[in-house]
């Protein structure tokens, strides 16, 4: 079995996992993978390195998709069957689309769009960014135009705070019932229990009027349309669970990154979200490398001499001690996974910045015995 | 280092998996060898240091791990709390306070309010005079905060709310935090990368971003996890011309692993090239563990390297 297999059918492939994994290329060689295969796929990246971006003729931020030039497949000896698309997301941008979309009017769009609230929350709040992949995901989805959208999610701190972006917006829009508060002459104390009264005059007197000022006017712009985005974002939460998403969790095999992934199933299990496989990034291979190195450096030493090869022995010792790491760590994975599907991708000699690196990749993702339970 | 030591607040930056737990505990160690009492924060769930050392996280308690080396989780729920009891000067209005709807909505809403109790805190910590009189203070507080993105996250974010509130106990608050991380004789930035392209190019990014949006300047950056250069050129093309002569497993992958480290190292300086030209401070380079997983032990050699290096 291969990630083909893994994905196949699937509308929407969500590649998650702690920050600094491969995320990104993963993401992107299984769109070029799944697309070499005759699909027409979409990948959405959140923060590629330069390189890659540029190879991918992403320069710059662009809310759009932009298709990848046939040719630059054929000059890597890439047979393209299908078509690969990429774009990198500007989650500020498609806040904004957002506002302008569902605003009921222009006085209304420009009232949030220059709310001091606003443009922080679209900027600084923590999972904005995540919720705004999802959306964007989403809004592609629901057009239809590609057979599959793989989404690199966003660097998180934490890989399950993704997870919780969909929730924590819904949380955010529900207090707009502070509005009832902020408007002068509407008193609505009683809903919310007593010592309210109290509560809001303690809030004022530390965060400051003009805090609450500000959060009235948003709330206050806002209204009408906090129904329709809260709407929108549970729909959007959905497609985390939707039965033709595929949910791949990608980890290297360092102990935290591991401990990370292991925390990542629980938590999917427990939000009832489906999960297609796990892909270990990285892994220093250990084929080949069992047995005893007992006489491999005299052997070597017939070959190098004895100098050089006294140094390579101590690197393939030290390799050895690596790779055992790896092993072990990936063991504890499988040992959580049960029988799920995980795929190993050893640790390449070069950083993957071009077609070429993510063709490579793809040999490993997509050979027919990747997949191993 | 000892100019970096000699701070009140070390902020140790990088993105995930950089080794930013292992720098912020090496310089932790460095500084509580020095005599001075010592605390390092971690601000992320995951408790890296204090769970590779005692085997649990210590939470939201400030615990000594080894001799004048503590350490503390801050969780942000439980900062804002506190800072609650500052404010209204009473623990019983700040915990009805805490648990009304109505905060919990004003938290919610207002952008970066949990961000600034967790950056309060590590201010807190801090200063010579804590805020419950028989808390001693620490000579030094180092903080392992992950930088996010193309900013500067927690570092800024006394900033951002700053922008928010314009008047209020907060906003003198978020001011005071601001201009303590603006100093620098009071606060220096360490950053940490790793010799990988991405790793790099972010960490001369924040570079500029500290710079543009905080008017601050990296003390030190450092390069974590180089290889050895165990090969030379001709070393490594001795290896190449003997490669896939030898039928043996175990030999051959030995210098398959050879020839895979000989263009790794090389890969890592051409980054470490690169990280030298792109930041202004100096930088230093810590070399790769073949350690199944770091303890104190591994921090306390890596400690003495930086040191040395210094």
């Amino acid at each position: 079995m291969s990630v083909a297999d893994l994905i196949e059918g699937q509308h929407v492939c969500i590649c998650a996992g702690a920050g600094g994994v491969g995320k990104t290329t993963t993401s992107a060689a299984i769109a070029m993978g799944m697309a070499a295969r005759g699909h027409k796929v979409a990948v959405l990246t959140i923060d590629p390195a330069k390189r890659l971006a540029t190879s991918l003729g992403l320069s710059e931020l662009a809310n759009e998709e932009r298709r990848i030039e046939p040719e630059i497949f054929a000059r890597h000896g890439i047979e393209m069957r299908g078509e690969l698309w990429a774009m990198m997301l500007d989650a500020k941008r498609t806040w904004d689309e957002m506002i302008d979309r569902r605003a009921p009017d222009a006085r209304t769009r420009d009232a949030i769009l220059g709310n001091r609230i606003y443009q922080q929350l679209s900027t600084a709040v923590a999972g904005t960014t995540e919720y705004m992949a999802l959306e964007r995901i989403y809004e592609l989805h629901e057009e239809g135009r590609y057979d599959l959208l793989v989404l690199d999610t966003p660097p998180t701190r934490n890989a399950l705070d993704f997870l919780e972006a969909p929730e924590r917006l819904s949380r955010f829009i529900d207090s707009r019932s502070l509005q009832i508060f902020l408007r002068p002459g509407i008193f609505g104390v009683r809903a919310f229990g007593r010592g309210t009264g109290l509560v809001f005059g303690v809030l004022k007197r530390i965060t400051g009027s003009d805090l609450l000022s500000d959060m009235s006017e948003f709330f206050g712009a806002f209204g009408d349309m906090a129904i329709g985005i809260r709407e929108r974002a549970s729909r959007v939460g959905e497609l985390l669970s939707d039965p033709r998403t595929a949910f791949l969790l990608v980890t290297s095999p360092r102990r935290d990154a591991i401990d990370e992934s292991i925390g990542f199933r629980r938590r999917l299990r427990e939000l009832g979200i489906p999960f297609d496989g796990a892909i270990v990034n990285r892994v220093h291979e250990a084929a080949g490398v069992d047995g005893s190195a007992e006489g491999v450096e005299s052997d070597l030493a017939a070959l190098l001499g004895a100098d050089l090869a006294r140094k390579v022995a101590e690197n393939f010792a030290d390799y050895r001690r690596v790779a055992e790491r790896d092993s072990l760590n990936v063991e504890r994975l499988r040992r959580e996974l049960g029988g799920e599907p995980l795929v190993r991708v050893p640790l390449f000699d070069d950083d993957v910045h071009d077609i070429g690196g993510l063709a490579h990749v793809c040999e490993h993702l997509f050979a027919g015995d990747a997949v191993t339970a | 280092m000892e100019g970096l030591l000699e701070k009140r607040l070390v902020v140790v930056a990088g993105k995930g998996g950089v080794g930013r737990t292992t720098v912020a505990a090496a310089l932790g160690l460095a500084s509580a060898r020095r005599g001075k009492r010592t605390i390092v924060c971690e601000v992320a769930r995951q408790e890296r240091m204090s769970r590779a050392v005692r085997g649990e996280g210590v939470g939201f308690h400030e615990t000594e791990l080894a001799p004048r080396l503590f350490a503390i989780s801050i969780d942000p729920e439980r900062s804002l709390e506190e800072f609650l009891v500052d404010q209204v000067g009473s623990r019983r209005l700040a915990g009805v306070l805490f648990h009304n709807r109505i905060f919990e909505y004003l938290a919610a809403a207002t952008p970066g309010l949990r961000e600034l109790a967790t950056m309060g805190k590590v201010w807190e910590l801090a200063q010579l005079e804590r805020r419950r009189r028989p808390d001693s203070p620490y000579d030094l507080v180092i903080v392992d905060m992950q930088a996010t993105g193309h900013g500067l996250g927690a570092l800024r974010t006394a900033r951002t709310f700053g922008d928010v509130a314009r008047v209020g106990p907060v906003r003198r608050r978020a001011d005071m935090i601001d201009s303590f991380l603006r100093d620098s004789r009071q606060t220096g930035v360490v950053a940490v990368a790793l010799p990988e392209e991405m790793p790099v190019a972010e960490t001369i990014e924040f570079a500029g971003a500290l710079h543009d949006q905080m008017g601050l300047e990296l003390e030190l950056t450092v390069m974590n996890a180089m290889l050895p250069e165990r090969f030379g050129g001709a070393e490594a093309e001795a290896i190449e011309r003997v490669d896939g002569e030898h039928g043996a497993p175990l030999v051959a992958a030995a210098l398959r692993s050879a020839l895979s480290e000989y263009h790794r190292a090389g890969a890592q300086r051409e980054q470490l090239e690169q990280l030298r030209a792109g930041v202004e401070s100096e930088v230093v380079t810590l070399p790769y563990l073949f350690e199944p997983d770091l303890g104190l032990d591994d921090w306390e050699l890596l400690s003495h390297e930086l040191e040395q290096r210094l």
